[in-house]
């Protein structure tokens, strides 16, 4: 399909300077996270993102020039026409319009619109008239107040806040399909080096595809206000070559590990609100309320990427959310010492 | 001269001189103290939404800081852009518009003064009902709060499951009790400049100020009623079991994103316009031309009122609206920047070959007029749809549209203020602490707003309470901060010479400026009734046909 030609960007020179202060990673080598930012939108990483970054950089060498233009017109009427202080006070030539000024200015920027306009319908039409090829990965993607669930179509997968996908490449392309739902408010994915943002609306399912060239963690957030913790919604995805995500599925497939030496934390687990909420596959947890945490422990934060997964802050966690992120809805669990010690124990034996 | 004996005979024999001041005030139907009403009461709402955007700059000053909570951070940009818009600046264009209006068309009045009183009143109780929230909005449970749903307030946010308690019930009350203040005033306006202006007016004579409020008025009427229409469908849902964005019984969450843009785009040219009206007036004066291009003027006015009316969707280009729809909002979008630019252009063109004169109130609209350049041109990058996927809800956004009416619209309503104090108060205002005030808010608008683009362009989003270390947003994040305190420096000076001003300063005169719109042909301030005899006009300047009775402008027109 012609999408996934790499399509070679001639950049204008309107946007050379541009690129030198914005666009840190070079155009071939975007595989480390940039060092201006890591969600730095100038620094596209997979075909979306890329169209538009070579759409942006014409929208604004077009907009410089003209800034540049009426900038330097409207400087120079300040200055040259300025009251002098030898002025012989007579009122100025009494000008009241001329109707050749008014059609050239009339004229020129809506040549300019028409040019625009085309440059960006055919960037529309790249990235929204594309259907998914046979090899693609399908994910849906449902927003939670204030979490993210995916679950891989056909591959029956399911987790939480850290998205695995495929290294696309070029000449192989596995792009990943996106289907974006929401469980209760407005939320939006946005991974700035993978794709524009596109919202997850309830009851109107969305979709968006991305196919990143390079391997790496590619970080975002909820772009669209979701409620009190909108803020700690955090995206990751892991971008892996194929071998690896395939060995990742692999062992999402597998139920859960099951081990005497923490039954304690388990039936506490199992006999407490905890369940409600979360499911473990396997076990009588089957709440789709809360992120599903078979395999738990196979992810690097918690929270929606607002702490890291470790035993400290898994125990804060169940214990105080609040104290990673107020207004949660994680309740507080108030166990006791010993139950938080044997959950938590129970937790990360959830690899 | 005095008007006291013509128009409140019982003010001298008060036997309670404060109470009697207040009831004349409070009943008052002169289009000129509802004018001092609705600005007064709009510069106290800009002070409370002023301090609520200190304390959202603060919280983000750094990464993960914890002066406010997320729950007190939601509740004050929700505030913030909800007062900002409805109880600042919708207020103070409608002030000068009821104040200014008949004495620029030479009337003595509005055409329906009591309505006016009426709708200044909605407006009023519209913003007190908002605020009671801090006290009311929780019933029985305690204390209050306010709404925390965002001032577009997206479905299902607003929903009973989501919305608990009565906030968001008092956000719809406040807007759908001022939205009917701004539809009455806005009849009043179209009514007033139809009807009521001075023999020889015709349209094509009218001020500019005139005409950019009419269509103003026009579209307010076709935007507000949307409004009012979505915030009854709330109420039905929330309290009488509608399923109109109840997205879990069928409803659409999209429907209501719909019906607030088609408010929402065009309340951003109800807001411009006026500013426009400001700058179309004080420009020529303080360039010594008159404007250049009037015709075309109106006509690029008048094409923004349409075009405005079909580009709502393109605040919703990330909501997965077909490619088709997505490329009808996009050139309806950009095509609005073709009657701005001839603005700008005209407004160029009435300086070019003049003798400016950088009076404060030149000063605010010369950087008006740079600052609009910047945010039309990143309205165009916003309005390129894939670009926009990245712009939209983020920083950049935030910048964007404080560009327009913080840079824009603010700054001619500065301007505005120090061209029409005089006339106002009858006092010449300080030109030093005015200059001060220009720098002071020049400097700082520029620290916040030139840098709040970049963490947008870094991935950083809207109505995020705290972000994460190492994004590369803090330093961009501290001097936005930094800058807000230099604009609050700013405001002061600002209040400073009006008060002092009002009471020390020196007698203006009937006109400063050697003007040449019917309002500086009467005292300053100008009597109730306005005008001893109803004025004559042969031209659209005609106190310059006054003043140069060889070398008239109608022989020209």
């Amino acid at each position: 399909m012609q999408m996934w030609d790499g399509r070679n960007s001639k950049i204008p020179p309107g946007g050379q300077i541009f690129l030198v202060v914005f666009c840190s990673a070079p155009a071939v080598a975007q595989t480390a996270a940039p060092p201006l930012s890591p969600t730095n939108i100038f620094a596209p990483a997979s075909t979306p993102a890329n169209s538009i970054f070579e759409l942006s950089i014409f929208v604004l060498a077009v907009t410089a020039a003209i800034f540049v233009v009426v900038f330097a017109l409207l400087a120079y009427s300040v200055v040259e026409f300025r009251k002098r202080n030898n002025d012989d006070g007579h009122e100025p030539p009494q000008v009241y319009g001329s109707n050749q000024v008014e059609v050239a200015w009339t004229v020129i920027p809506i040549l300019i619109v028409v040019a625009l306009f085309m440059a960006t319908a055919r960037v529309i039409a790249d990235i929204q008239k594309v259907s998914p090829p046979a090899n693609a990965i399908e994910v849906v993607a449902i927003g939670h107040q204030f979490w993210w669930e995916y679950r891989y179509a056909g591959l029956h997968v399911v987790t939480a806040n850290e998205l695995h996908v495929p290294v696309s490449d070029p000449q192989h392309p596995t792009p990943t399909f996106i289907k974006l739902l929401s469980a209760d408010t407005d939320h939006s994915f946005w991974v700035p080096r993978l794709a524009g943002k596109t919202d997850l609306i309830p009851n109107h399912p969305n979709n968006m595809w991305i196919d990143p060239h390079e391997p790496g963690l590619y970080l975002g957030q909820c772009a669209q206000y979701c409620g009190t913790q909108h803020a700690k919604m955090l995206l990751r995805v892991y971008v892996q070559p194929r071998d690896e995500f395939d060995r990742w599925i692999q062992q999402q497939r597998e139920p859960a590990s099951t081990s005497d030496v923490v039954s304690e934390g388990r039936r506490v687990f199992e006999t407490t609100a905890c369940i409600s909420c979360h499911a473990v596959a396997g076990t009588v947890a089957n709440g789709r309320f809360g992120p599903d945490l078979t395999h738990l422990m196979s992810r690097e934060t918690i929270a929606a990427g607002a702490a890291r997964n470790n035993p400290e802050n898994l125990r804060l966690w169940i214990q105080k959310p609040d104290a990673i992120k107020p207004g949660s809805l994680m309740p507080a669990m108030e166990l006791t010492d010993r139950e938080l010690d044997a959950v938590t124990a129970y937790l990360e034996t959830l690899r | 001269m005095s008007t006291d004996s013509i128009t409140w005979p019982q003010a001298e024999t008060a036997a309670h001189p404060f109470v009697d001041k207040l009831h004349e005030w409070v009943t008052t139907v002169d289009h000129k103290r509802l004018g001092i009403l609705y600005m007064v009461y709009a510069m106290t709402f800009l002070l409370i939404a002023g301090i609520e955007a200190m304390i959202i700059r603060i919280q983000l000053i750094r990464p993960h800081n914890d002066f406010i909570s997320p729950q007190v951070f939601n509740r004050l940009f929700t505030m913030h852009g909800t007062t900002m818009i409805f109880f600042v600046i919708m207020p103070f264009m409608f002030g000068f518009a009821n104040y200014l209006i008949p004495l620029m068309i030479g009337a003595r009045d509005m055409a329906f003064p009591r309505l006016n009183a009426f709708s200044f009143w909605m407006t009023a109780f519209g913003g007190l009902l908002l605020y009671f929230s801090l006290v009311g909005a929780n019933g029985l449970y305690g204390a209050g709060n306010a709404p925390d749903v965002g001032w577009f307030a997206y479905a299902p946010l607003t929903s009973r499951t989501f919305s608990v308690g009565h906030s968001t019930d008092f956000w719809t009350l406040a807007l759908l009790v001022s939205g009917f203040g701004s539809i009455g005033t806005a009849i009043n306006i179209i009514a007033t400049v139809f009807c009521m202006r001075c023999p020889g007016m015709t349209l094509a004579k009218m001020p500019l100020f005139a005409w950019l409020n009419l269509v103003m008025a026009g579209l307010a009427i076709l935007a507000v009623s949307p409004l009012t229409a979505a915030q009854i469908m709330l109420l039905v849902d929330r309290y009488l079991g509608g399923h109109f964005f109840d997205t879990q019984a069928g409803g659409s969450a999209v429907i209501w994103m719909h019906f607030f843009w088609v408010f929402g785009h065009p309340e951003v040219y109800i807001l411009v316009l006026p500013a426009f009206a400001f700058a179309s007036e004080i420009i020529p004066v303080f360039s010594r031309k008159p404007i250049f291009g009037y015709p075309v003027m109106v006509g690029a006015t008048v094409a923004i009122g349409f075009i405005s009316m079909s580009v709502w969707a393109h605040h919703m280009f990330t909501v997965g609206m077909s490619a088709a729809a997505n490329n009808f909002f996009v050139i309806s979008t950009m095509a609005i920047a073709v009657p701005t630019g001839i603005k700008i252009f005209n407004w160029l063109a009435t300086m070019w070959g003049g003798k400016i004169e950088f009076k404060t109130p030149m000063l605010f609209c010369v950087a008006f007029l740079f600052q609009f350049l910047i945010a039309g041109l990143t309205g165009v990058m916003q309005g390129a749809a894939p670009f926009d996927w990245h712009l939209g809800n983020s920083y950049f956004v935030v910048a964007h549209f404080h560009y327009v009416i913080v840079g824009g619209i603010l700054f001619c309503l500065f301007g505005a203020f120090y061209y029409w104090f005089p006339k106002m108060s009858g006092k010449m205002y300080s030109e030093t602490l005015g200059k001060l005030h220009f720098w002071l808010f020049f400097i700082g608008f520029h620290l916040t707003f030139d840098f709040m683009h970049i963490p947008g362009l870094l991935g950083m989003p809207r109505r995020i309470y705290t972000y994460e270390p190492g994004r590369g947003w803090d330093t961009w994040n501290l001097i936005v901060t930094i800058g807000v305190f230099f604009q609050a420096a700013g405001i002061l000076v600002f209040l400073g010479n009006l008060l002092w001003s009002y009471s020390r300063g020196k007698a203006a005169g009937s006109d400063p400026w050697d003007a040449w719109t019917l309002e500086w042909s009467t005292p300053s301030p100008p009597p109730a009734y306005n005008f001893f005899v109803i004025p004559t006009v042969k031209s659209r300047r005609p106190l310059w046909d006054l003043k140069h009775p060889a070398d008239p402008d109608w022989e020209f027109e």
